[in-house]
């Protein structure tokens, strides 16, 4: 399991320095690091979120933003009609709720059709391992500088140190 | 007609007096009539002209805010705007960021797609956001009003929220000329 701490050090090493979102209890570690390191702000809807790392990001920010994935279903037309279209990058750190059919009934539709989603959107994603960290985190930073649109890294059960082990 | 429909002032009228009043600030303007209005009264490279994702433009000004605390960020909204993300006053007015201006143009519908109502004849927008937190709030219905109250937001830490009741009528403007991730590009390196 990776821990938290070493999450966040990552994206900062990355040189992610602007973090908001809208939490999830997989990402519950990753949020109460970036809380205590005063990185994040606070979003009430995912496609504020997504638009508010646009904006972060024409100011001279890297951006990254955290969500359930059933915020990708929020924020839809934000990363259609502003990143795609403008052309702005970010980081999506998005949590598979439902992977696998396991999870409240409210998630197994977004969990079972995400990557299908994500790739309809033609939204690159690439699912974090803590054997392929290093590389999946190398991934992320090469493409977001070269393809100027927003990339996901999904984030299962377990992968990354919650709150509640 | 409204009752005071008479003696509003159009959207762009507002827009032009405004202008004059704002020099290199960050601009970010939403999406529909009210971005094309703004290219033909003053295109200035400190534009952001949204042509879609309603309802994100004071989201994506919040996020210009806070990555450059040193630069008043301005944005223009409509009612319907505000509407589609009420929200996001909560998340201005929690944050309090001083250097934010909000400026709403509150014509009561939707004009960009034929005049459809909004629901703003009934739901005071400007009081949303002074209880949501924004720190200088007003609400004004003509010119002279809205150039002494815009001077004086433009002088005090916000963040502050301008609501400018207008008429309906919208200016004759071409669609928005620059390719978006040209506006990106020219937005960025103005306010670099």
């Amino acid at each position: 399991m990776i821990e938290s701490d070493a999450f966040v050090q990552a994206m900062q090493d990355m040189g992610v320095n602007f973090f908001t979102g809208v939490p999830d209890s997989i990402l519950g570690g990753i949020i109460a690091e970036l809380m205590d390191r005063r990185l994040y702000t606070p979003a009430v809807r995912e496609d504020e979120a997504v638009a508010m790392a646009a904006g972060a990001y024409m100011g001279g920010k890297i951006p990254a933003v955290l969500m359930q994935n059933s915020g990708l279903g929020t924020s839809l037309n934000t990363l259609i009609s502003l990143n795609m279209i403008y052309r702005q990058p970010c980081i999506l750190i998005v949590s598979w709720r439902g992977q696998g059919g396991k999870d409240a009934p409210e998630h197994l539709v977004m969990g079972e059709v995400m990557p299908q989603f994500l790739e309809t959107m033609k939204i690159p994603h690439r699912t974090l391992t803590e054997k392929t960290a290093v590389e999946d985190f190398k991934w992320v930073a090469e493409t977001f500088m070269k393809q100027r649109i927003p990339v996901a890294l999904i984030i299962t059960k377990g992968v990354v140190k919650g709150l509640h082990p | 007609m409204r009752p005071e429909q008479g003696t509003l002032i159009s959207r762009a009228q507002a827009m032009a007096a405004l202008l004059e009043l704002l020099t290199d600030q960050p601009l970010i303007v939403c999406n529909g009539f009210p971005s094309r209005e703004v290219q033909k009264i003053a295109d200035r490279p400190t534009h952001f002209y949204m042509i879609g994702s309603m309802g994100n433009a004071p989201a994506i000004a919040l996020g210009v805010a806070l990555a450059k605390p040193e630069k008043q960020v301005v944005t223009f909204d409509g009612d319907g705007n505000v509407l589609m993300s009420m929200g996001t006053l909560a998340t201005i007015g929690a944050l309090r960021p001083k250097n934010f201006i909000h400026v709403v143009f509150d014509n009561e519908v939707y004009g960009t797609t034929g005049n459809q109502p909004t629901i703003s004849n009934v739901v005071a927008l400007d009081k949303v956001a002074k209880s949501a937190g924004y720190v200088n709030v007003e609400r004004v219905l003509d010119r002279d009003d809205l150039v002494y109250e815009f001077k004086d937001i433009l002088k005090k830490d916000g963040p502050s929220l301008l609501l400018i009741k207008v008429n309906e009528f919208a200016e004759d403007a071409g669609r928005v000329v620059l390719d978006p991730p040209d506006i990106t590009k020219r937005f960025m390196k103005a306010i670099e």
